[in-house]
């Protein structure tokens, strides 16, 4: 699929002839080669509605998420199209409510843990030996911990704010993104333009903030994503097993929980919950496998 | 190799104790368990208190409390629970015994699967075959485990009551009474595994039956299987006794490095059916702020992750004949 070249109309003498391609930044290029990808065009869009569905739905919906309504356990209708709950609140409002705080605390998890991750690995990555040898030993303490675990030991301390959830799930997941950005530091480092650098007498932290870190921003982006949906997986679980977010706050989690035994008489509190964590995790890995494909055109297989 | 073996044994030791020293103080941070108490009403006299705090080793300062347990494991001593009548020790591995279980089949179960669907979906890519996979491996892996765990237990009751016999067990880990010798609690002990065991092996089943799917791919476009082809070897000895063992090695890593992540799925997956598990103890300690009793469980944890990986990368040599350990 690549652009019929540009006809220049007239021909000119070939030295003023000028130079038929257009330029492309890097960005422009990133960005045709992920349009490109319809299923992962599809899936931002997706998740864009979702987005808007839970932050801005709120403020348009009549029913909130903590007011009752007179009916109780109604199937879907008209006035409360995903139906309502035992003590009569609204579904919609309930699901928009939960939808926007574990988005808010997903995306929350990968900034965090992304940000931390690359400056752990980038120093370790790139001043190698004593160092490195610390600093990825530390990493691996997360690894032979089950994240749940620690995360529902250390979320039972806190009162279920949404920031403090984010920050215990972001300390357990970061080592993911420190291992990725070690990984291309390592290469990166020995190439030509940092040694070019250090001799114009840049310091160490100049090196890795200007020259290496944005050179390892592809595969950066593309954990942070993965770690958005990981993170909102965590988060839920960790609402489910009412360690996360408190009630009377809600969580998708927390509304799975509290539909468990209802799943039979009352579907419809079990279904739209988990819905929306399925398309949300569904939209942001497809996200992700485009970002990949645009970001690293060197990992994809499949030729387009 | 016996002494590649100790040596990583000896390696990891100091991360494990690292781990468990940052997750002593944490949890020793989040509270006091003897406040419990006081909110009692009558409140129990200052004396039972003290005492109770004495017990736990709460009237000593934090480092000496973490080096007490820590000396208390060389022995072999979990340290005292927060229920005065427990014995850390013994219960944890026998409520661990459970919840291993549950994982080794759920990984035995996911893996079987995982290497079925990537080889075939490998072997007829861009097929029909190959799409649905795809499409269920990614579903899957959107899955929340909790979610599909309730829904295979509704499924389970669902089937239970138009059936009118219990064919599916939803809750527990074995029934309350078994008559009939061990082959009988054998029969129903698996009875009940066989949901959670599902559910868990779905969720791990995705992400592990695409890497199978991306190596497989890999191999079979490498020239060494070109050349086992062109020399004139059958088909299906190609595929297993060349593509198929190296397509394993990426596989076996990607297992062993999950499994501290299969144990936190099991946490969930025992909520969901109610088993007396490791899961609950785990949480009905947190809860109850009973701090031995959560590190009796991740040092149990964590031990068998370093082991589980050890046994991975010995593994490793016997897959592929390049890797030498001395």
């Amino acid at each position: 699929m690549t652009d019929p070249p540009q006809q220049v109309r007239a021909p000119l003498p070939l030295a003023d002839q000028p130079f038929a391609v257009t330029e492309r930044t890097q960005t422009q290029l990133v960005l045709r080669r992920f349009l490109r990808h319809r299923l992962a065009v599809l899936s931002l869009l997706v998740f864009v509605l979702i987005v808007l569905f839970a932050f801005v739905g709120p403020l348009l919906w009549k029913y909130t998420y903590f007011t009752s309504t007179p009916d109780n356990s109604q199937p879907p209708s008209l006035t409360h199209p995903f139906g309502t709950t035992g003590d009569g609140k609204d579904l919609l409002a309930l699901v928009m409510r939960g939808t926007q705080q574990s988005v808010k605390i997903s995306l929350l998890i990968a900034v965090v843990s992304t940000a931390f991750g690359t400056i752990w690995g980038a120093a370790a990555g790139y001043f190698r030996g004593v160092v490195d040898a610390v600093l990825m030993r530390i990493a691996d303490l997360v690894i032979i911990l089950p994240i749940l675990a620690v995360a529902a030991v250390l979320a039972n301390s806190s009162d279920g704010a949404w920031w403090m959830v984010s920050l215990v799930i972001a300390g357990l997941v970061w080592s993911h993104v420190a291992r990725v950005v070690r990984g291309v530091v390592l290469s990166l480092r020995e190439r030509e333009f940092v040694e070019a650098a250090r001799a114009l007498g840049a310091t160490d932290a100049r090196i890795i903030f200007r020259h290496l870190v944005p050179n390892a921003i592809g595969p950066i982006i593309v954990a942070a994503t993965v770690l958005v949906a990981s993170g909102i997986l965590i988060e839920t679980a960790l609402s489910f097993l009412g360690f996360g977010v408190q009630p009377p706050d809600t969580s998708l989690g927390i509304l799975i929980s509290e539909a468990r035994t209802a799943v039979q008489t009352r579907p419809w509190l079990f279904y739209f919950p988990g819905l929306f964590i399925i398309l949300i995790a569904l939209c942001v890995n497809f996200i992700g496998d485009g970002l990949r494909d645009a970001l690293d055109p060197k990992q994809t297989r499949v030729r387009q | 190799m016996l002494a590649y073996a100790l040596r990583r044994v000896a390696a990891s030791i100091p991360v494990i104790l690292a781990a468990t020293f940052v997750v002593f103080l944490l949890v020793s941070l989040t509270g006091n368990p003897v406040d419990r108490l006081r909110l009692l009403d009558p409140p129990p006299p200052p004396e039972v208190l003290a005492a109770e705090e004495q017990r736990l080793f709460l009237d000593q300062p934090l480092l000496t409390r973490y080096w007490l347990w820590l000396s208390g494991i060389l022995r072999g001593d979990f340290g005292p629970s927060v229920d005065e009548y427990l014995q850390i020790g013994p219960e944890v591995f026998s409520r661990f015994a459970v919840t291993f279980r549950l994982v080794l089949l759920a990984m035995l179960v996911a893996l079987v699967l995982a290497v079925i669907v990537g080889v075939v979906s490998a072997v007829r890519q861009y097929t029909v075959i190959d799409y649905t996979s795809t499409f269920f491996g990614f579903l899957f892996l959107a899955m929340p485990s909790f979610w599909l765990a309730v829904l295979l237990k509704e499924g389970g009751v669902f089937a239970n009551n138009n059936l009118g016999t219990t064919v599916f067990y939803t809750v527990g880990e074995s029934s309350v009474v078994v008559e009939g010798g061990f082959w009988a609690s054998f029969v129903d002990g698996l009875g009940h595994l066989i949901l959670p065991t599902i559910a868990l092996a779905l969720i791990n089943f995705a992400s592990w039956s695409r890497y199978q799917r991306a190596s497989m791919l890999e191999v079979l476009n490498s020239d060494y299987v070109r050349l086992a082809r062109a020399k004139g070897l059958r088909w299906r000895k190609v595929m297993t006794r060349h593509a198929l063992r190296t397509a394993l090695i990426p596989l076996v890593t990607i297992t062993a490095l999950d499994l501290a992540n299969i144990i936190g799925g099991a946490v969930v997956t025992e909520t969901v059916f109610q088993w007396r598990g490791a899961g609950r103890l785990l949480l009905d300690a947190i809860r109850a702020r009973d701090v031995h009793v959560v590190m009796a469980w991740l040092l149990v944890a964590s031990v068998a992750v370093v082991l589980f990986n050890l046994l991975a990368d010995l593994l490793y040599a016997k897959l592929d004949p390049r890797i030498r350990y001395d």
